[in-house]
């Protein structure tokens, strides 16, 4: 089937407007996170929640009192509503972006670099508003936009790739499955790195307040960046191994082995190891806290790493045609 | 302020062989241990990385050569370190083998607790629930006797143990969410498992590459010579390979307007088992993404090309018609080069058959297009075949006993004088050109060769099954929740009603959210509702 080119203009557009209100809704976030009362406030709402929640070995509290602070509205907190409010709109740009792309060429919108690029980033947006109604974080959805814009726009320029069908070894119910797996993973797994980032910041803030007075101040409690990033990589980490499976069973089909350490396969296979670790050093004394955010870090940069410059650095099977 | 003292002199005799036990014993202790563990991934994550970033010989050999010669001295110390095998490499290896063995000595003790664990029974109910991080307490107007039957309906699904503790009071403790370790238990073991077969695969696996014609050329798998390029696993000298054969009929490739290839296939036919004695062919159609599954072995369409027909007739009146495959030096237009290379028939001196073979190399355009005087093709279809070549006369050195390339001819032999060139030419499909002693080359047109590949893994679907155990495993692992709760039921005083219900919960695992699910049970249990 040909082509629809109007349907893949549009998606552009709607690619486009997205990032735009993207930048908007960061700005946002930003005025909210640096001048709100409601970064402060959620702050230590977060110290109590996280209070309630501790498991074992934690102080005995007993059920829960969930005392809300007085609701203080004041106008970086209008702000902050509008840019939550600018986000979804323009996760649902984003989305109708994908849609329409997968429209104009007739198979999963996820057959080129660009494709898979702009779908990874739609799942860090959604993740983030999921963990949005978790959590009292909506004033931090700036640094999670950041990244996001950042991968929206090189993406955008650099590996836009016109609509077209793909290559016959692309042509497989497989490329639904283990490349919408390594979506999912890759796009969950962008928001513990922001969130063990921001928990590098709040631990140090911690350790000595002279540090980030301002900034640290304002962050959720440690505890509570933890757990989201902890929960966030649990979701995801299931996810990605699925997709690395995925991707050796159609590797048997297609490339003769299935496993081969093809760069993609290698990096991927590093960015495992490394979230595997994560799982471990939360188990291991000493451990636990700074050094696990590094180790979710480390494979946040892997993860970054795989997406974009394996494909553009070096050449193995994976390049997907014109990426 | 401090002074110290020589430490006290041990007093029972170190004899070597304890010594030799107590380091081993610490040597194990460390290289089980959670810590050593995680520095081991760390080392195997940063140890495959290199893999990523430098060309591997085993992926592409000319670029590996290529990357050497560019970086001098670094080059070769890279060489000789082994980065550019990263896989098969002596630290790789040990890397991976010490992990397996940290992996062995976490797994065996863990094993042996779990099978404890499984029979053992919950734990007593603690004396002070109100000391848990959940708690709640309260009177109801029900009977203890109702309030346990309640709660061990509620809490079905749960082991649980029921006791009697003094005054009357009785105690219920119940846990849950024990798949979490067996699951931990399933996934470390299908990694092990993994581990092992993968090892097995790479010794008693092989990997093949040919280029066969596809105009009924039957090829066989009947040895290593039969191959192009060959990877034997370490346990395979090739004498025993699966025998089968193949034959390939046609190929077909069709193409977008914008010359991306979308389809591509070769109806073939095949040979295996007792159809070989029978010489019967079961026909099967090869794609990229569905491989001809026969005998144990895999193969593969990993590629096509064209190969140009050339018809040369000697002034004698004998004539040779070649297809030599060449190979394409642009992939997205298929323009190909190559070597095809001819010997007169009809003469048996060897001296003088060495000044009279012909080579023809060059460029073939599948689909011609004219840049000046220099051919390109603009399609990867053959709607317009054209050759831009030159034609050489002499010595090929085929007799010489050194391998050649198939795509090109000794350029030394040219340099030697030994083979001259006698022309440079384009031809059409169809026209020829006649050399300086009669003899005419007529360019006919081409015919397709395709790249297959045969692969030979005995234990690769033993992988898969522990690819999906670790999986599984893993969700286990990560997703169940493991929790306790305790139910204290106390009877009023001398039978009066006021039964005191106190519940309590802990969540063993650092998982949220049991908050919310403590307050649903124990909301249920407080009001009497049964079921969860
Ligand atoms: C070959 C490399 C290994 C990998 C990729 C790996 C992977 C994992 C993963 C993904 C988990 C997460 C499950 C969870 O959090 O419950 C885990 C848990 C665990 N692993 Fe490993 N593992 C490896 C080797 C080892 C070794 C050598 C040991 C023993 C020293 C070990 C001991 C454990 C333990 C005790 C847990 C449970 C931690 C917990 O309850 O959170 N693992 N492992």
């Amino acid at each position: 089937m040909p082509i629809n080119e109007t349907l893949s203009q549009y998606s552009d557009y709607s690619y486009t407007t997205a990032a735009a209100i993207y930048v908007i809704a960061l700005m946002f976030a930003l005025i909210e996170q640096g001048f709100g009362a409601k970064g402060r406030l959620a702050a230590e709402r977060s110290m109590q929640r996280s209070r309630e929640l501790v498991g074992a070995g934690g102080p005995p509290v007993t059920t829960m009192t969930p005392a809300e602070p007085p609701r203080e509205i004041g106008r970086p907190e209008r702000i902050g509503r509008m840019g939550a409010a600018l986000l979804v709109l323009a996760a649902l740009l984003h989305l109708s972006a994908i849609v329409l792309r997968g429209l104009a060429v007739h198979r999963a919108p996820w057959g080129n670099l660009y494709e898979y690029g702009m779908a990874t980033t739609f799942i860090a947006v959604v993740t983030w508003l999921v963990i949005m109604r978790k959590f009292p974080v909506r004033h931090l959805s700036g640094f999670l936009l950041l990244p996001v814009v950042i991968l929206m726009f090189v993406n955008g320029t650099m590996l836009y790739t016109t609509a077209a069908p793909v290559q016959p070894a692309l042509q497989s119910y497989w490329l639904v499955i283990h490349v919408s797996a390594a979506i999912i993973g890759s796009g969950v797994f962008l928001v513990p790195g922001v969130a063990s980032v921001l928990y590098l910041f709040r631990a140090a803030h911690d350790d000595d307040p002279a540090k980030f007075a301002k900034f640290g101040s304002k962050l959720p409690a440690a505890d509570v960046l933890d757990r989201i990033a902890y929960r966030t990589t649990i979701f995801a980490f299931p996810i990605f191994t699925f997709g690395v499976l995925c991707g050796a069973v159609w590797a048997e089909a297609a490339w003769g082995r299935f496993w081969g350490w093809d760069p993609k396969e290698t990096v991927a296979f590093v960015a495992w190891v490394v979230y595997a670790a994560y799982l471990h050093s939360r188990a291991t004394a000493g451990w636990r806290g700074k050094r696990a955010a590094i180790i979710n870090i480390v494979g946040f940069s892997a993860t970054i790493f795989n997406m974009f410059f394996v494909n553009l650095v070096t050449s193995g099977l994976h390049s997907y045609a014109g990426g | 302020m401090t002074t110290t003292e020589a430490p006290p002199k041990k007093e029972y005799r170190q004899t070597p062989l304890k010594r030799v036990l107590a380091f081993l014993r610490n040597t194990w202790r460390g290289l089980t241990s959670m810590r050593t563990a995680l520095v081991l991934l760390f080392l195997l994550a940063l140890a495959a990385m290199p893999g990523a970033l430098l060309p591997q010989r085993n992926l592409n050999v000319a670029k590996t050569d290529e990357y050497i010669a560019a970086h001098g001295w670094w080059g070769e110390l890279l060489d000789r370190t082994q980065f550019f095998e990263v896989y098969g490499s002596v630290w790789f290896s040990a890397i991976y083998i010490l992990l397996m063995v940290s992996l062995i000595g976490c797994l065996a003790p863990r094993s042996l607790d779990y099978a404890k664990a499984m029979r053992a029974k919950p734990v007593l109910t603690p004396r002070k629930l109100a000391r848990m991080p959940h708690h709640l307490s309260t009177t109801t107007d029900r009977t203890p006797e109702a309030v346990m039957k309640d709660t061990h309906a509620l809490l079905k699904g749960w082991r649980r143990v029921e006791r009697e503790e003094a005054d009357g009071v009785r105690s219920i403790s119940a846990e849950r969410g024990y798949l979490r370790e067996t699951g931990n238990l399933v996934f470390h073991f299908g990694m092990l498992g993994l581990i092992i077969f993968f090892a097995l695969g790479k010794l008693f696996g092989y990997e093949g590459q040919v280029i066969v014609q596809a105009d009924d050329s039957q090829w066989c798998n009947s040895g290593i010579l039969g191959y192009d390029t060959f990877n034997a696993g370490l346990r395979v000298d090739g004498t025993d390979l699966n025998p089968f054969c193949i034959r390939l009929k046609d190929f077909e490739a069709r193409y977008t307007e914008a010359g991306q290839a979308n389809y591509y296939h070769s109806n073939m036919e095949y040979q295996s088992g007792e159809d070989l004695k029978t010489g019967a062919w079961k026909p099967y159609g090869l794609e990229v993404n569905s491989p001809l599954r026969t005998a144990g072995d895999r193969v593969y369409l990993l590629n096509f090309g064209y190969s140009p027909k050339f018809t040369v007739t000697f002034p004698d009146g004998t004539v040779r018609t070649n297809l030599t495959p060449w190979r394409p030096a642009d992939e997205p237009t298929k323009l190909s080069e190559g070597a095809t290379k001819i010997d007169q028939p009809g003469i048996t001196d060897p001296i003088e058959r060495r000044t009279r073979q012909l080579a023809i190399t060059g460029l073939l355009a599948p689909t011609a297009f004219m840049h000046g005087n220099v051919l390109t093709s603009s399609r990867p279809e053959a709607k317009k075949p054209a050759v831009a070549i030159d034609i050489y006369r002499g010595d090929l050195g085929l007799d010489a006993g050194r391998g050649q390339s198939i795509f090109q001819i000794d350029q030394s032999l040219v340099e030697d004088g030994r083979l001259k060139k006698l022309t440079r030419q384009n031809l059409d499909q169809g026209q020829e050109t006649v050399l300086d002693d009669g003899t005419k080359v007529r360019f006919d047109g081409v015919g397709e060769w395709v790249a297959i590949q045969v692969s030979h893994d005995p234990v690769q679907d033993w992988v898969l099954v522990c690819a999906v155990a670790m999986l599984i495993g893993l969700a286990g692992s990560l997703l169940v929740k493991r929790r306790r709760v305790w139910v204290r039921v106390t009877p009023g005083r001398d039978g009066e009603p006021g039964t005191v219900i106190e519940v309590a919960g802990l969540a063993r695992t650092d998982q949220a959210g049991y908050g919310e699910e403590f307050q649903r049970i124990s909301g249920k249990l407080v009001q009497g509702q049964r079921g969860n």
